[in-house]
């Protein structure tokens, strides 16, 4: 029979995605869905949203519900890792989110790989992260950025700390007349403005835009970025991985927790990014560890604007019978409509609360 | 093929203007200068889906996704933060957000201030970079009759040519932030209808230089 009867397209996916993580050795890993309140508290910028939210424990400690997976994860790795590890998960995590601002239950489902990591590792979990955008949908892009060309570009205009963030957002937004604006009311010149603007504005496949990206070295940091990244993206058109592939360097995010490779993935119909990832080096040097990460997590709850057809029937077959009718032929009936693998209701009336594909009567007199 | 465009544009003044652009620049949609009751106006020769919106509902239809690009006022972005590409700044349809009250008076700066507003996040953020508390009283439309009532000490507004505020006897006390209309893009539509957006804001990014 199939199994896909009852099995929600989210579940299904989640199943699939669980299975393309393990085929690549990543192994489950089941979390509390409490944390220690401090954690949050100490790295909230590293947070989507500052609300937690909170609790006490039957001794007074106070606890929070996961707002976040990665950070328990970069927690608990132990402060000098030898070898890697290479983790996933699928958990709820609890975030203020949406038009209303309210706490919403999100299931997240994402992999972490911790310790030294090389150009295969990183290029295994942007494959990963490809394959999980295919498995999805066959209209996704998977967009790459390096976050060492923003920060270099930054360094070398010589911005406060403030600025720099306001900067970033507006990169995020592609938003090029703000970045003018705010750069020439802080004296940096033309040139440099120039390269930020076309750092936020630059989209498109990785031919086109690696020379571009070239452009736009001023230093050691972006030199190093540029290398790093052609380096990935070279290894990606070799083993034919780099259609639905583009560079985007909006992809930002925050810049003391993530460093190198960032990524995102993108689904047609579906608003916002469903997939986001990167290198995160920076963070497990803030938690005291010294190892490397990279990882990405899959925002479950966004399916739903995949799925709108899923549940609009109850049931394949409503199976009328009556009074004249055997229970045995009604069994009959119905195990040879579910061995055909439809969902089968069976009932004397036509229930008006029931959806159904089509009506079967069976016995005399209906 | 090129994928057709669904474009969300503010009823009123600024979508009329905003619509004799885009047909000049080849985005033209004839049938929503039929003066009819319907929201929804669609050309197949030159790709283009219009939707009319309530101004302060553009950014949510692009944001959603439903409309791939649209135009609205920068006091509408800063107010609801919407997740957006902000492509352009259009340079028309200029006011300026502004702290007003009572002419001859000022912002009280012994006491919390009291606000009225329809920009209950502007407020905030704005009198928070001042270190300033206050109370927000939100109103949906004629915000000037609060401070002659005596219900708030000022109002947090959009100001054109302050001919209203000069009527009533306002005066402006302090500029917020310059506004104008902005070119905005859905973040997942950016990325699928890649070409005809980025043409689509070239045009309009040529044709306003000029």
């Amino acid at each position: 029979m199939p199994q896909n009867l009852v099995l929600s397209f989210e579940e299904k996916t989640s199943m699939k995605l669980a299975e393309l993580f393990a085929s690549y050795g990543y192994k489950k890993y089941k979390m509390s869905k409490f944390e220690e309140y401090d954690l949050y508290i100490e790295n909230k910028s590293f947070l989507k949203s500052e609300n937690v939210i909170a609790f006490n424990d039957p001794t007074g400690k106070l606890l929070a519900l996961k707002p976040d997976v990665t950070l328990s994860i970069a927690k608990n790795t132990a402060d000098n890792e030898t070898e890697p590890r290479k983790l996933f998960y699928s958990e709820n995590v609890y975030r203020v989110s949406g038009n209303m601002h309210e706490f919403k239950e999100i299931p997240q489902l994402g992999l972490e790989y911790i310790g030294e990591v090389d150009t295969y590792s990183l290029c295994e979990v942007l494959i990963v992260a490809k394959q999980s955008l295919a498995i999805i949908s066959d209209s996704y892009v998977l967009d790459i950025s390096h976050m060492g060309l923003l920060i270099g570009l930054l360094e070398y205009a010589g911005l406060s700390y403030e600025v720099r963030d306001e900067i970033t957002t507006l990169i995020g937004t592609k938003n090029s007349h703000e970045i003018r604006r705010v750069l020439s009311s802080r004296g940096v010149d033309t040139d440099l403005t120039e390269k930020i603007v076309t750092l936020s504005t630059l989209y498109g496949s990785i031919d086109k835009i690696i020379p571009l990206a070239e452009k736009l070295i001023v230093n050691e940091t972006t030199r190093a970025a540029v290398e790093e990244l052609k380096t990935v993206c070279n290894i990606l058109k070799i083993s034919g991985q780099a259609d639905n592939i583009n560079i985007d360097f909006s992809v930002v995010s925050d810049i003391s927790y993530y460093n190198g490779i960032t990524f995102r993935g993108y689904i047609e119909k579906v608003p916002g990014s469903i997939l986001s990832g990167g290198r995160y080096d920076n963070l497990l040097k803030k938690l005291g560890k010294n190892s490397g990460a990279v990882g990405f997590a899959v925002y479950m709850d966004l399916l739903s604007y995949l799925d709108r057809d899923n549940g609009r029937y109850d049931a394949d077959v409503l199976l009328i019978y009556n009074e004249n009718t055997s229970a045995e032929k009604v069994f009959e009936a119905a195990a040879e409509l579910r061995e055909k693998g439809e969902r089968v209701f069976a009932s004397t009336t036509e229930c008006k609360n029931i959806k159904y594909k089509r009506l079967v009567k069976i016995g005399e007199g209906i | 093929m090129s994928k057709m465009i669904n474009i969300a544009l503010p009823k009123g003044r600024l979508g009329e203007k905003v619509y004799n652009l885009f047909e000049k620049l080849g985005y033209g949609c004839p049938a929503i200068l039929e003066n009819s009751r319907k929201l929804v106006f669609e050309d197949e020769e030159n790709n283009v889906r219009y939707f009319w919106v309530k101004p302060s509902d553009v950014a949510i239809y692009v944001e959603t996704g439903v409309a791939d690009v649209g135009v609205v006022g920068k006091d509408i972005l800063l107010e609801q933060n919407p997740d957006v590409y902000e492509l352009l700044d259009l340079g028309f349809g200029k006011c300026r957000m502004a702290i007003a009250g009572k002419k001859g008076e000022h912002l009280p700066t012994d006491r919390t201030v009291k606000v009225a507003t329809k920009f209950p996040n502007i407020a905030k953020k704005y009198f928070a970079s001042k270190s300033r508390e206050i109370d927000i009283i939100k109103l949906n439309g004629s915000i000037e009759l609060a401070p002659i009532l005596g219900m708030s000490d000022v109002i947090v507004d959009i100001v054109e040519t302050g001919t209203t505020l000069k009527e009533n006897d306002l005066d402006v006390y302090e500029d917020i932030v310059n506004i104008s209309a902005r070119f905005i893009a859905n973040k997942t539509g950016f990325r699928f209808k890649t070409q005809e957006i980025e043409l689509m804001k070239s045009k309009i990014e040529k044709e306003i230089a000029k």
